[in-house]
């Protein structure tokens, strides 16, 4: 019967989607108002129908319900309840379930809370919303239908992939679809905008609350997969240039380039034509990436199963939602009028050239993304792989950091190339200081990159607070706070991953029960090992004590785990983390005499990588506050009056 | 003012034309590297491959080869695509299912013994996944995926 209800709210909901379409269509193009005043009410229910699907398949994971073919799949009962609940998208259908899921909920938001856009262009929005919705319902309607049932169900599933039963299941994906999908509002904003030609200040300042949100998400979303990717590998990296990484970090390019230049429009009236193509781009960049994903072109985790059909369906609903939108720009960009004018020497500037190298980063990793799988249409077969990533996106990055430094100090409008120097004084000096202590201590021992990465990080730490330099603290408005740790936060960032790939110590050994290994200043011992049994899985665990310099050691079991359905084996390393670093310990195989092998790396300060992640992230909540908070306050009030 | 503001714009558009210019240099000699970036023996062999290249070699764990030396760390081990065999060797803890007769792709380079020096081992991992560089070659058994650094 759940199955059947999910299905049927499905159906509904894409049918109320093609309802919202067509009262918007004819609403606004055939002159008839007053159907528009259906519009909210369809999209909030069109939601409604939506979470009841969602709930209804998380419904089924939960029993274990092996007569839909999906849970069969993937599901299996002896798994523990969290991968039950969490494993509900961690196959294809569930996750465009919960992609569908979202962009409803999405669309509920925009019409029960948009309050600032003009009435006409609202609609289109919700229009154009409910247009993207349609596609998307129709590819899990037509060709990948969560709810299917077999004809006889089997005693037991198949299992989950023993990779993705892990906590994150349960909090990357969700976060990373609510940004990656939130990232349609502004897509449907920039239609919605073209078609009733309504391109100017008020309009960015209505959008960007969303690409706010939507940009606060995705990163938090990347930043938990890559920690995610990290610990659960066993393998020490944090980034691995996987194309299904490119594509959830293409659109936070994108949203990262639209966040900025929609500031411009709403602050200046500037960079109009230039804002609604980023948004448009960057919800594309969304679509490239799911179709990357699951089209089963390319073979990751991520693509749970190789399937030609649902390829050429996601390509054809890429080429029509991107290439209608284009067109509609190409047609109407005209009626864009030209935005204000400003100097050379201005924040305006500074922000185009951050759009601009933004923009160049999002198309080398595109280039190198797409680019094998271009040559093997051609029956060449290439691999791009880090080397290619590292050394293009890296100096880009870096020359983006500076332009971050310059940026804030300089003023709208214009300003005197003197003056601005004078604002940099105090990052450039750091940065020099920064190089000579690092020339001093580490040339020639660590790489080009990350030597440049610490210096600039230590530039852009002290630049990213120059704005609060000489202000009041007190009246200091929240937004501007927010840009601070937003730009902190990649400082921070850039030096964890600089201070990793620079300083950290591996060791491998093959120890017995009783040897003790030293790496870095740690002494780490084998102390025991034995085997453990968890619900779905045995293993075998070691304890190792880890102590600094001779102090108190600490405990640590690392794992080698052993699932049975599917048969998989997993390395569960061991994290130690210090004020200073991470100490990372893997346990291996046994070796023919009785040996264990272990891995074991300290990083200094790798743990910067993602509490600057964090840091963006809560920059850009505190700027969504600062802006948003006088219009919550006001409709609070208003709805307790 | 109108002939200033069209001289800064065409400032800012030189700007652009030389990031977009310099990118794609930079991203196409960094392709054109990448572009001999996967070998398998055969090609290897035919083609030579600098010492200290990094390359991905890819091919079967030929049966019989997998030697585990002293330390407890470090195997040795031929790769083969079935027309030339190469010697490859690795330090580390091997993924887990990373076995004679199996797929693997080792990411490092040759020294100049002509001995590939693997960093990184991927391998069969879940019957679900295949690494696509391996498409297209035979095996004995249907070989898959991946471990380590595709996730």
């Amino acid at each position: 019967m759940i199955a059947e209800l999910g299905l049927a709210a499905l159906w509904l909901a894409a049918s109320l989607a093609l309802l919202q379409l067509a009262l918007v269509w004819f609403g606004l193009v055939g002159d008839k108002a007053d159907l528009l005043a259906g519009v909210r009410p369809v999209a909030v229910a069109q939601a409604g129908l939506c979470a009841i699907a969602f709930l209804a398949l998380i419904a089924l994971f939960l029993r274990s319900d092996m007569s839909v073919a999906l849970v069969a799949a993937n599901s299996h009962s002896a798994k523990p309840w969290l991968y039950k609940f969490a494993g509900t998208w961690g196959n294809h259908e569930g996750s465009m379930l919960l992609w569908v899921t979202v962009m409803g909920l999405a669309g509920a938001g925009v019409a029960l809370l948009e309050r600032a856009l003009r009435r006409d262009t609202h609609m289109a929005t919700l229009g154009a919303q409910a247009a993207i919705s349609l596609g998307f319902y129709a590819f899990l309607l037509f060709s990948s239908n969560p709810f299917a049932r077999l004809a006889a169900a089997p005693e037991d599933g198949q299992g989950l992939n023993p990779l993705l039963q892990d906590p994150g299941l349960a909090f990357h994906p969700p976060t990373l679809y609510l940004g990656y999908v939130g990232l349609s509002v502004a897509f449907s904003f920039a239609v919605g905008a073209l078609m009733t030609r309504n391109v100017d200040a008020a309009f960015a300042r209505a959008m960007r609350p969303w690409v706010l949100g939507a940009w606060v998400l995705l990163t938090i979303g990347i930043t938990a997969g890559s920690y995610w990717a990290y610990y659960e590998l066993g393998w020490g990296g944090w980034w691995f240039w996987d194309p299904v990484e490119n594509a959830s970090l293409m659109p936070w390019l994108a949203a990262t380039a639209l966040l900025h230049s929609v500031t411009v429009l709403a602050t200046r009236d500037a960079l109009r034509a230039w804002t609604v193509m980023l948004a448009v781009v960057a919800f594309s960049m969304s679509m490239v990436g799911t179709f990357l994903v699951r089209s089963g072109i390319l073979t990751s985790v991520h693509a749970f199963a190789v399937d030609p059909e649902r390829g050429t369906f996601i390509l054809a609903l890429l080429l029509v939602y991107i290439g209608g939108a284009l067109a509609l720009f190409g047609f109407r960009v005209g009626t864009v009028r030209e935005g204000a004018q400003f100097e050379l020497v201005s924040r305006e500037t500074m922000l185009v050239l951050n759009n601009l190298l933004l923009s160049v980063v999002l198309g080398v990793v595109l280039i190198g993304t797409l680019y094998p799988l271009m040559t093997e249409a051609f029956g060449h077969k290439v691999s791009v792989g880090p080397p290619y990533f590292d050394a293009v996106a890296g100096p880009i990055a870096l020359g983006l950091m500076l332009v971050m430094i310059a940026g804030p100090v300089t003023r709208w409008r214009h300003d005197a190339l003197r003056a601005v120097g004078g604002r940099l004084l105090v990052p450039t000096l750091v940065g020099l200081a920064a190089l000579s202590a690092l020339a001093v201590l580490a040339w020639g021992r660590i790489g080009v990159l990350p030597f440049l990465g610490l210096v600039i990080a230590a530039a852009t730490a002290v630049g990213s607070l120059t704005p609060l330099g000489k202000r009041n603290l007190r009246r200091t408005p929240l937004f501007t706070y927010g840009m601070v740790i937003a730009h902190l936060g990649c400082a921070v960032s850039i030096a964890g991953m600089a201070s990793d790939s620079a300083f950290t110590v591996e060791k491998l050994a093959a120890m017995r029960v009783g040897d003790r290994v030293s790496a870095a200043g740690w002494t780490v011992s084998l102390d025991q090992i034995g085997p453990i049994a968890g619900d779905n899985w045995t293993a075998m665990q070691a304890d190792v004590s880890a102590a600094r310099d001779g102090g108190t050691p600490v405990l640590l079991h690392p794992q080698s785990r052993f699932f049975t359905t599917p048969p998989t084996a997993t390395n569960e390393s061991a994290i130690l983390t210090r004020w200073n670093g991470q100490l990372y310990v893997v346990l291996g195989e046994p070796t023919q005499d009785g040996r264990w092998q272990m891995r074991i790396w300290w990083k200094p300060f790798v743990t910067l990588i993602w509490l600057g992640g964090g840091l963006i992230a809560l920059g850009g909540l505190l700027s969504l506050i600062g802006r948003e908070r006088r219009g919550w306050m006001k409709r609070l009030r208003k709805a307790a009056a | 003012m109108a002939m200033k503001s069209k001289h800064q714009r065409l400032i800012l558009v030189l700007i652009a034309l030389v990031a977009l210019i310099g990118a794609g240099l930079l991203a196409a000699s960094a392709l054109k590297d990448e572009a001999a970036y996967f070998y398998t023996p055969y090609d290897a062999k035919t083609k030579g491959v600098d010492p200290g290249k990094a390359i991905r070699l890819g091919g079967m764990v030929v049966k019989g080869s997998l030697k585990r030396a002293a330390d407890g760390v470090t195997i040795h081990f031929q790769v083969s695509d079935g027309k030339a065999s190469v010697p490859a060797t690795f330090t580390g803890i091997a993924p887990d299912l990373f076995r004679e007769g199996s797929g693997v792709v080792a990411e490092g380079s040759f020294d100049k013994g002509g001995t590939f020096v693997a960093t990184n081992l991927l391998a069969k991992h879940d019957e679900r996944y295949m690494p696509r560089e391996l498409d297209g070659m035979s095996y004995n058994e249907t070989t898959h995926q991946i471990e380590g650094q595709v996730k």
